[in-house]
């Protein structure tokens, strides 16, 4: 279906309407501009500008001695490494099963579920999420019950109140969310590329080594970074369960909100800056190797 | 653009209110006391007198209508029960509740991005260290029992009164920890794994702060020195003992923390009080020793966009019936001395809280400002 509409599209077009087409689709592009300025630019521009302010509005660079605090250290190595290992386990999960839904009807009811279930889960976040891992997970929670059943009471300690109890947790997000962007680009797999494969005589090893992973790579590297933004950022669950901070995101709430340390509330600005300067060097190295990659493809 | 519009709609109601205000004092002979005043009047009214009395006031109220509060619980010293109280008595004015759960120095932000807009809070019930940042967004204003707050308990200008202390207590599951909580060392007890958590990280919430400054009172510390309640969560910490997840209403009543340090309205609060939402078998306990408590201040925003609202809420809450009820969940308000002295306090309340204890401190700003410091360099690694 998608490939008759594309093919006729690049058929039908004349020059000269395609070029209206363009001038009609920058006007389309407008309003998402115009939100994604409004939303996202300004206020990341006021929140990151901030952290070169005193709360009386002078220049200083102050707020940048919250980096030589050990605390913030840690809690800036906390939030990468747990970003990195739920974006990892969560991508290669999440390609898991997009390779077993490929083997599937698209219409099929199986593949409908799993992907409402996906955008449903991948959107599950915050305080309810929290909760249902306090439910299933805590110290009082199903598990801790069944465990302390099976040997003895307090021998279960819920790992959920720690940076690495938060695992678990965001893969329950991080794993649709994978499914949902990286399905896209498993179907665009033809089949013909493995038959051509076989006519060659390559086997099925050959056929993923050679060609699905190769094609596949930057989109999987992609989603991988979307995932890693998507953890790296997240805020509402953690705090429902780490009271005691662990990750920058927790740092920037308690700069920013704190009744008892005051004078400090810009330093959420400079925090904010080196989670932007992280995000940075990831897409940059995203985007070398992407031109590595395209490099590659075109020899 | 916005800003143009707003400020269009802000001349626009002002004159709509100096057009009233003329046709009021035209109309009315009767009511010769009861004044009209303008937006930018009601904001730097100081008594109900520049009302011309208290009908003036409530007058000047219902036509505004509104009353924007901001960070009041309703579980939090019974604030859900004083809002209708407020609504019911005055059926003209609808309370706009905004972020129940922020923190006092989200009240600042949210008046200082909201400046000029309907939606600014009108009123603070405040922490002392941020207020004494931001002394510049109050507005001085007496209510009529002034003179029934102590003087150490109020600015001597009104731009800020105390309103209410809890005590730092522990609040306990008692069908889990059937034997009670006698003294502070008793969490230590292997019977108290992963149970006893507190209200936030110290060096962000004030609760937590307290928390640790009674420990540190419990363990011969002092308000100068809270080390001691420091090395007492360390060892908590050690002991396997210390849950570092938030507790909230849920958590307690599902049981997931069984034991929470925090203010007593709060414990009190969330436990059969609540009714259904709360947990029947929360007990609380102040231990002996010097109490720990903390006054929130009032105060209204300057710039508040329902002036008159505000000093109506002003007045009600210090009304013995809303100190009362302040009394009820465990919060110890600021007329509470005036009131037995005239006896109109609630006796079989009292009764039931237990008076104030006679040994009582409180941080002073210096001393919050030493314990802030020692615990940014102290805390993270003491439960880390």
């Amino acid at each position: 279906m998608t490939s008759l509409a594309q093919s006729r599209g690049a058929g039908v077009g004349t020059p000269r309407r395609r070029g209206a087409r363009i001038g009609v689709g920058w006007i389309g592009v407008v309003p998402f501009g115009a939100y994604a300025l409004l939303f996202l630019g300004i206020p990341a521009v006021l929140a990151v500008a901030s952290g070169f302010f005193t709360e009386n509005g002078a220049f200083t660079l102050a707020n940048f001695d919250t980096f030589a605090n050990p605390t913030t250290q840690k809690d800036i190595i906390g939030s990468i490494g747990l970003s990195a290992v739920t974006a990892v386990i969560g991508a290669i999960a999440g390609a898991i099963i997009c390779y077993a839904l490929l083997s599937m009807r698209s219409d099929g009811w199986i593949r409908t579920i799993v992907d409402s279930a996906s955008s449903v889960f991948a959107q599950f976040g915050g305080v309810m999420l929290a909760f249902a891992f306090i439910a299933t997970m805590g110290n009082t929670g199903l598990l801790g019950i069944i465990i302390n059943g099976l040997f003895g009471d307090n021998t279960y300690t819920s790992p959920l109140y720690t940076v690495p109890g938060l695992v678990p947790v965001y893969l329950f997000f991080q794993i649709p969310l994978m499914v949902l962007t990286f399905m896209p680009a498993m179907e665009a797999l033809k089949p013909a590329w493995g038959e051509a494969v076989a006519t060659l005589g390559g086997t099925r090893r050959t056929y993923w080594w050679r060609v699905g992973i190769p094609v596949l790579a930057p989109a999987f590297l992609g989603c991988t970074i979307l995932l890693f933004a998507n953890s790296f950022s997240s805020f509402a669950t953690a705090a429902a369960l780490i009271s005691q901070g662990g990750l920058i995101s927790l740092d920037i709430f308690r700069a920013s909100t704190s009744e008892t340390v005051v004078g400090h509330a810009n330093e959420a600005g400079s925090l904010a800056l080196a989670m932007v300067v992280v995000m940075i060097v990831l897409m940059s190295a995203y985007g070398a190797l992407q031109r590595r990659a395209a490099k590659w493809g075109n020899r | 653009m916005k800003t143009r519009y707003l400020a269009g709609a802000a001349v626009l109601a002002a004159a709509a209110l100096a057009l009233t205000a003329c046709a009021g004092t035209a109309g009315s002979g009767s009511s010769g006391s009861t004044k009209t005043l303008t937006l930018a009047q009601a904001q730097k009214a100081t008594s109900v007198a520049d009302f011309g009395g208290m009908a003036g006031l409530v007058a000047a109220a219902n036509k505004e209508g509104h009353l924007n509060v901001i960070t009041l619980p309703p579980s939090w010293a019974n604030y859900g029960q004083i809002i209708q109280g407020f609504e019911k008595k005055y059926p003209g004015i609808k309370i706009n509740s905004e972020n129940p759960d922020g923190s006092s120095a989200d009240e600042v932000a949210a008046a200082k991005s909201q400046k000029g807009q309907s939606t600014a809070p009108d009123v603070f019930d405040i922490g002392t260290a941020v207020m004494n940042q931001n002394l510049d967004l109050l507005a001085p204003y007496k209510v009529q029992s002034w003179k029934d707050i102590p003087d150490d308990f109020k600015d001597a200008d009104g731009t800020w009164w105390y309103d209410y202390t809890g005590l730092m207590s522990i609040g306990y599951d008692s069908k889990k920890f059937p034997k009670g909580i006698k003294k502070l060392d008793d969490l230590l007890g292997s019977d108290f794994k992963n149970a006893v958590a507190i209200k936030g990280d110290p060096t962000q919430a004030n609760e937590a702060l307290s928390a640790v400054t009674m420990a540190a009172l419990q363990e011969g510390g002092s308000v100068d020195n809270i080390q001691p309640g420091i090395d007492f969560f360390q060892k908590l910490k050690q002991a396997g003992n210390f849950l570092s997840t938030l507790p909230k209403q849920a958590t307690v009543a599902s049981g997931e923390t069984p034991v929470v340090i925090q203010w007593s309205f709060n414990n009190v609060g969330w436990g059969p009080a609540a009714g259904s939402a709360g947990n029947p078998n929360w007990k609380t306990v102040v231990l002996p020793g010097t109490g720990l408590g903390s006054y929130y201040n009032q105060a209204i925003n300057v710039d508040a966009p329902n002036p008159a609202a505000a000093r109506l809420w002003e007045e009600y809450l210090y009304t013995p019936a809303v100190q009362n009820l302040y009394l009820a969940a465990g919060a110890y308000p600021a007329q509470l001395a005036a009131m037995k002295k005239a006896g109109t306090v609630d006796k079989s309340v009292l009764a039931k809280v237990g008076d104030a204890p006679s040994d009582f401190v409180q941080l002073s700003a210096d001393q919050a400002a030493k314990a802030s410091t020692l615990l940014t360099a102290k805390w993270a690694a003491a439960i880390g």
